[in-house]
C-alpha cells in the first residue's frame, strides 16, 4: 500500500477543482470538442492526467465519457482540440499511431478475437514485429527469433493473469470475465505507458472483479498510468487515486475519491438539481 | 449407361485448365474473404484484367507473352488500389458493392466497340499463348492414364498450371502462418481491436486486396492462355459466385479449401453434365422432358441445391472446423 500512497500523495496538494494542473501530467488536453449535429457530446476545456496514478472517469449515462476516450485514442476522428502525450502532440493521430506512442485502450464491449487462440491474441499485441511486413513474413528466419521472444513474453502474461490453461483455446470460447482479462493482457503486450480502460468491470462476476482490481493496482505500482471509465462506485472508491466527473460533455468536478462523493456538483449531475431543494426554484426536470 | 465415361468427364473437368484458373482465383478470394474478411464480389474483374493483360500485350501490341504476364499482374494490382483506396476506408459493404460493379463495368467496357481496337470487342482476342506452348518439352503423342488420355499440349499446360497452384498454395501457407497472417486474421475478427493494438488496418486490407487480386489475375491468365482465346463474356458475374461456391465447399479460411473445393466443384459439374447427356442419349429421359440445351441450366440448379445442402449440414465446408465456425464473431 505504500506505493498506493505515492500516487495519492503526489496528488494530495492538488486543489479539487475542474481542470486543475497536476504536478506531473502524462496527458494534457485542451479544448477537446466533439459534437454530433447540435449535441455537444464532449466539451472539455482543460484536463490533465497524472503520470503513474489511477484516474477514474465517472459521470451519468450520456456524459460523454466513452466519446472522450474515442477522441483521445484516435478512434473517433471527428473531434477537435489539442492534446499532448508525454509533451508531444497527439491530437488527430490515427488510432494505430496512438497505440504505438504508448496509449492503449480497451473496449466497453470486450473485443476478443474469437477465432484466434488466446496465445495468438496476445502475440498480436506485440509491436514492431518484423514478420508483420508482407514480404518479410514469408521468410521465416527473419522473424523466428523475435517470435520466440514474443511467445515467452505472452506466456509470462498468461501465467500472471491465470489464463495459461486456456493458452491454445479459441478466444471465442472464453467467458465474459476471462475475455476482460485477455483484453487487458493483450493490451499489456503493446507495453503501454498509459492504459485507457473502458468499463473494465462491466459484466465481470464478483470473484473475478477482485482479481481484476488487483491487477490494475499492480500495474499502477509498476509505473503504468491508468485511466478508466467506470460505473461501479466501489471500484472507483477502492482503486482510484483521482476522480474526474463528466456531465454533458464537460468536466464538472475533480478530486480525490473520498472528496468526490460529497461534491455538490457531482451529486447534482447524478441526482438532478432539485434534490433537497425547495420546490419553488424550478419545475423543469 | 457408360459410367466410366461419366466419371472420366468429371476427372477431365477437375484437372483441366478451367478448373486450374478458377482454383487460382478462388485462392485469391480466400485471402480476401476467408482470411481478411473482405467482401469481394468482383474477383472476376481481376481475372479479366489478368487475362486481357496477356491477350492485349501479345495480340494487339505484338509483345512477348511474358511481358503480358507482367502487364496482367500490374493491371490487377492497379485495379485493387483503385477499388481499395476509397472503399476500404468505409464499412465492408461498400467494397462488396464497388467490386461487383467494377466487374460488370470492366466486362462491358472490354466488349464495347470503343475498346474494340484494343480488346477485339465482342470478338475477343486469339492466339496469344504461343510463347508458352513453344516451350513445351513433352514429346508429341497421346499420354494415357487408365481411361484418361491427354495430348502433349494438355500434359504441358496442366503441369504448368498445377505447378503454379502448388507454388501459390505454398506462398499462402507461409503468409498465413506468419505474423502478417495473424494480423489479417485479427482484422477479419475485429478491425477495431487490431487498430487498438497499433496495427494499420487500412494498409493491411489494401495489401490483402492487392495480393488476392494478383492471384486472381494469374487464374484468369491460365485458362485463357490454354484456350488461346480471351472473350469478355467468359467473365460475367456468375464466375465470382462459382468461386464462392468452390471456396465454401472446400472451407473458407483454409489453405487447401479452394483447391479441394475447386476439384470437387468441377468434377461434380462435369460428371453431372455427362450423366444427364448419357440419360438422354440412352432414352431414359425422353426429349419431351429435356433437350441437351437445357443441361447447362440444370447443372446450375444442381450447384444451387448442393450449396443449400452444404449450408444446412456442413456450413464450415469440407476442411472447416465446426467449433471454429460456431464461435460468435464479436
Amino acid at each position: 500500500m505504500s506505493d498506493r500512497n505515492n500516487a495519492t500523495a503526489a496528488l494530495a496538494d492538488v486543489a479539487a477543482e475542474p481542470g486543475v494542473a497536476k504536478p506531473d501530467p502524462l496527458l494534457v488536453a485542451d479544448n477537446v470538442q466533439r459534437s454530433f449535429g447540435g449535441l455537444h457530446a464532449v466539451d472539455v476545456d482543460h484536463l490533465e492526467i497524472q503520470r503513474g496514478a489511477i484516474t477514474a472517469l465517472i459521470g451519468p449515462n450520456g456524459a460523454g465519457k466513452t466519446t472522450l476516450f474515442n477522441v483521445l485514442t484516435g478512434f473517433d476522428r471527428g473531434g477537435s482540440g489539442d492534446w499532448r502525450f508525454e509533451g508531444k502532440k497527439m491530437s488527430r493521430l490515427p488510432a494505430h499511431r496512438v497505440a504505438h506512442r504508448g496509449m492503449v485502450r480497451t473496449f466497453q464491449l470486450t473485443k476478443a478475437l474469437s477465432r484466434l487462440t488466446v496465445l495468438e491474441n496476445l502475440q498480436l499485441g506485440a509491436t514492431e514485429q518484423r514478420g508483420e511486413a508482407m514480404f518479410a513474413s514469408v521468410v521465416r528466419p527473419l522473424w523466428r527469433r523475435q517470435e520466440r521472444a514474443i511467445i515467452e513474453r505472452a506466456d509470462a502474461l498468461l501465467a500472471r493473469f491465470r489464463l495459461d490453461h486456456l493458452r491454445d483455446e479459441f478466444a471465442g470460447t472464453l467467458s465474459g470475465g476471462q475475455r476482460k482479462l485477455l483484453e487487458l493482457a493483450r493490451a499489456l503486450m503493446v507495453q503501454p505507458r498509459m492504459l485507457m480502460l473502458d468499463e473494465p468491470m462491466a459484466g465481470v462476476n464478483p470473484a473475478l472483479t477482485q482479481s481484476l482490481l488487483e491487477h490494475i493496482t499492480d500495474l499502477r505500482d509498476e509505473g503504468t498510468t491508468i485511466c478508466f471509465v467506470e460505473h461501479d462506485m466501489d471500484m472507483v472508491m477502492g482503486t482510484s487515486d483521482w476522480v474526474v466527473c463528466l456531465a454533458e460533455g464537460q468536466v464538472i468536478a475533480e478530486g480525490p475519491p473520498q472528496a468526490i462523493g460529497s461534491n455538490p456538483a457531482v451529486i447534482d449531475a447524478y441526482l438532478g438539481k432539485q434534490h433537497g431543494a425547495p420546490p419553488a426554484e424550478e419545475l423543469t426536470s | 449407361m457408360d459410367y466410366s465415361s461419366i466419371l472420366t468427364s468429371g476427372v477431365y473437368g477437375a484437372l483441366g485448365p478451367v478448373a486450374i484458373g478458377y482454383v487460382l482465383a478462388a485462392i485469391g478470394l480466400n485471402i480476401h474473404f476467408g482470411y481478411t474478411g473482405l467482401l469481394n464480389f468482383g474477383q472476376v474483374a481481376f481475372m479479366l484484367v489478368g487475362a486481357y493483360g496477356v491477350a492485349i500485350s501479345v495480340s494487339t501490341f505484338g509483345l512477348s507473352m511474358w511481358v503480358g504476364v507482367l502487364v496482367g499482374i500490374l493491371a490487377a494490382a492497379v485495379l485493387a488500389l483503385i477499388l481499395g483506396i476509397p472503399a476500404l476506408r468505409l464499412r465492408s459493404d461498400y467494397l462488396a458493392i464497388s467490386t461487383i460493379a467494377a466487374g460488370e463495368v470492366l466486362r462491358l467496357f472490354y466488349r464495347s466497340s470503343v475498346a474494340e481496337p484494343l480488346t477485339g470487342g465482342v470478338y475477343g482476342l486469339q492466339r496469344f499463348g504461343d510463347d508458352l506452348l513453344d516451350l513445351n518439352p513433352v514429346p508429341p503423342g497421346i499420354y494415357e492414364v487408365g481411361p484418361l488420355a491427354f495430348t502433349a499440349r494438355d500434359v504441358w499446360l496442366m503441369s504448368v498450371g498445377w505447378g503454379l497452384v502448388a507454388l501459390v498454395v505454398i506462398l499462402v501457407y507461409l503468409l498465413i502462418h506468419s505474423p502478417w497472417g495473424r494480423v489479417i486474421r485479427a482484422i477479419r475478427e475485429d478491425e477495431e481491436a487490431a487498430r487498438s493494438l497499433g496495427k494499420n488496418v487500412y494498409a493491411y486490407k489494401l495489401q490483402s486486396l492487392v495480393l488476392g487480386g494478383v492471384i486472381g489475375a494469374l487464374g484468369g491468365m491460365v485458362f485463357t492462355i490454354h484456350q488461346q482465346s480471351a472473350h469478355p463474356d467468359g467473365f460475367d458475374p456468375v464466375v465470382t459466385f462459382f468461386l464462392y461456391t468452390m471456396l465454401v465447399l472446400g472451407g473458407a479460411g483454409r489453405v487447401f479449401g479452394p483447391v479441394l473445393g475447386g476439384l470437387l466443384f468441377w468434377f461434380l459439374m462435369l460428371s453431372f453434365d455427362a450423366f444427364l447427356r448419357e440419360l438422354m442419349a440412352t432414352g431414359y429421359i425422353p426429349p419431351e422432358i429435356l433437350v441437351p440445351s437445357d443441361v447447362g441450366a440444370l447443372r446450375l440448379a444442381l450447384v444451387g441445391l448442393g450449396l443449400l445442402l452444404l449450408m444446412a449440414f456442413r456450413p464450415q465446408g469440407i476442411l472447416g472446423n465446426r467449433r471454429e465456425m460456431v464461435l460468435d464473431v464479436r
